[in-house]
């Protein structure tokens, strides 16, 4: 190209950015990616950020596993590939194509505790809600999804997210460290999320020798293995299925037990975000 | 803040594609705002907007967003701030403190607004005892929010001042200070830092300063400003809206009121316009430039700014 024709590009590339910057709108313009959010709680970040989120999220998880909103930042900012694979996968099932559609949520304001419990034993229902008591835990505390561009994988993380404890469940695993762990194998041999994977590679590091020992003589093999051979879990309406018998639900979705697991005492995070509401509720009622 | 963010983020929303979520948290507020003129008619007139960083609230709604953001920033404040500033937020205060002088000319009466977590109620009294051997001076420390003067006074209690009459802790509202525990003409010096723009109302916080203020009193204001130099001011924008907003995700798991600090920065006056304010209170200030004989003094580009004023 000649010199002319650079000088003349050069030249009609300076005119735009003059006529579309002033000196003050110069230094306003530093996003190349919008901030405008695409679904309620999304953040959107550019390169540098998810970088630096993704950097200081692992380290705050690391150092403080309690910390459940850096857990699940660290999800959200390493999930992007995997998650078009898992929507695929809802979508070539009809379940799947159902929840899409619907979207439910699962959470006690969405999903009627009381009734479950009525529910005759060995039901699916009945299980679940016997689960959480004997565990202590609710699903209120999930974090919800903030760094998914795209809502529609943004919801299927959350999908995800609140059906973990489904699958400790349903695998009849509590929520100590151990256990955590083989959900963890079991997930990702199921889901193949990198969270996941990075849970299960680096998770046993802080635990006993004696308990990494059970994990991969025992957990392991039979995570790989249930995990790997059953159905993607991500495609189940589970919500459709509170009153199927919970051995017959196994035998569908081609998942068995996991081998007998230490059940410790019943954790008090139901207990504290149940005062924590009767908290802010008088407070709330107190002029 | 924290029940705003818990609100929006409440799990039976669905993922549909909406307005942004922190440019209505108030959706009433809003929608009034687009539709009608704030004073319009007998049901708006005591109705008047202001802005919470970007966003146009109630100016009755503005105290308790912020009193909720520094509710849930209090325990974390000062680890935040160093991380934030990255330490350099005592330099400030520092400069602030030691500009000011306190003790030199005898012992002081202060006032510390916004004080709550008493970094320059500590400054001023360390700096009249070391330089003029002064334990008379006392400051009274005052804050809207009863959660910073609770870490305020723990700190204290790690110093020599604890239970002495140097320093005292006040929970009151710096735009209306009541006149049987502040009476006029009491305090020789007035200082706030980094807490004038979260107050509703400016003028009525430099109202009462002057107030309080002796004949001759100084009234001291840092506070975050507008930095001159555009291409400083891109990094700046840069690192505030980006990293300063993860690092309260981060180390304090409160995206939203770290978003509020940036954002609030950005609304206040720029520098001229603020000197104009505190001298429509009444104050003698130096002229309408900066650094020597000006009303102000900009510190790191004027990313933070001091004001000075005198009663007269």
């Amino acid at each position: 190209m000649s010199v002319r024709a650079l000088v003349a590009q050069a030249s009609k590339r300076a005119s735009t950015r003059v006529a579309t910057r002033s000196p003050t709108a110069f230094s306003t313009q530093t996003r190349t990616k919008s901030t405008q959010p695409n679904y309620e709680g999304h953040v959107p970040l550019n390169l540098f950020e998810h970088a630096f989120m993704f950097a200081g999220a692992s380290y705050m998880a690391l150092m403080h596993p309690a910390r459940g909103d850096m857990v699940a930042a660290v999800g959200d900012l390493t999930s992007g590939p995997v998650l078009p694979g898992l929507r695929d996968k809802m979508l070539a099932s009809t379940e799947g194509r159902r929840i899409l559609k619907e979207r439910p949520r699962i959470n006690t304001q969405t999903v009627d505790m009381s009734k479950l419990a009525l529910l005759p034993e060995g039901t699916f229902g009945n299980a679940y809600v016997t689960w959480l008591e004997r565990c202590g835990v609710t699903p209120d505390t999930r974090e919800p999804v903030h760094y998914i561009d795209d809502p529609e994988l943004a919801y299927v993380l959350q999908r995800y997210r609140e059906c973990h404890d489904f699958y400790h469940c349903i695998v009849n695993l509590p929520v100590n460290v151990e256990s955590e762990l083989a959900v963890k194998f079991f997930e990702f041999a199921n889901l193949g999320l990198p969270m996941a994977g990075f849970a299960a590679a680096f998770g046993h590091l802080r635990i006993s020798s004696t308990k990494r020992n059970k994990l991969f003589q025992e957990f392991v093999p039979w995570a790989v293995k249930c995990g790997a051979s059953s159905q993607s879990l991500i495609t189940v309406y589970w919500e459709e299925r509170w009153e199927q018998n919970v051995d017959d639900l196994r035998k569908e979705l081609g998942i068995w037990k996991a081998p007998e697991a230490r059940w410790g005492k019943a954790l008090s995070e139901a207990k504290a975000l149940a005062q924590k509401k009767s908290q802010a509720a008088q407070r709330s009622e107190a002029p | 803040m924290q029940t705003l963010t818990r609100r929006l983020s409440r799990p039976t929303c669905k993922f549909a594609v909406v307005r942004p979520s922190w440019t209505s948290p108030l959706p009433t507020a809003t929608l009034r705002l687009n539709h009608t003129s704030s004073n319009q008619g007998s049901k708006d007139v005591d109705s008047r907007f202001t802005h919470f960083g970007f966003q146009t609230v109630r100016e009755e709604e503005k105290e308790s967003l912020v009193k909720g953001v520094f509710n849930s920033v209090a325990s974390n404040y000062d680890v935040m701030n160093d991380a934030m500033s990255m330490g350099v937020h005592r330099l400030w205060k520092d400069e602030y403190v030691s500009s000011l002088r306190p003790g030199a000319r005898g012992p002081l009466k202060c006032i510390d607004l916004a004080g709550g977590t008493g970094d320059i109620a500590l400054r001023i009294l360390d700096y009249a005892r070391e330089n003029y051997a002064d334990r008379e001076t006392s400051v009274d420390v005052v804050d809207i929010n009863g959660e910073m003067l609770k870490e305020g006074y723990k700190r204290f209690k790690k110093t020599m001042y604890h239970n002495t009459p140097q320093v005292r802790f006040i929970e009151s509202n710096a735009q209306a200070l009541p006149e049987e525990q502040f009476p006029d003409n009491t305090y020789d010096l007035y200082t706030i830092a980094f807490g004038i723009r979260n107050c509703t109302s400016v003028p009525d916080v430099l109202k009462e300063a002057y107030r309080v203020l002796k004949p001759g009193g100084t009234f001291a204001c840092l506070e975050f400003s507008r930095v001159t130099n555009p291409l400083f001011n891109m990094l700046y924008d840069q690192y505030s809206f980006s990293v300063i907003p993860m690092l309260g995700s981060i180390l304090a798991g409160d995206r939203e009121s770290y978003q509020y600090l940036v954002e609030s920065i950005r609304k206040f006056p720029p520098q001229p316009e603020f000197a104009k304010m505190i001298q429509d209170a009444g104050f003698a200030t130096g002229g309408l430039h900066e650094g020597k004989g000006g009303a102000w003094t900009d510190l790191w580009g004027g990313i933070a700014c001091i004001h000075r004023g005198v009663k007269v």
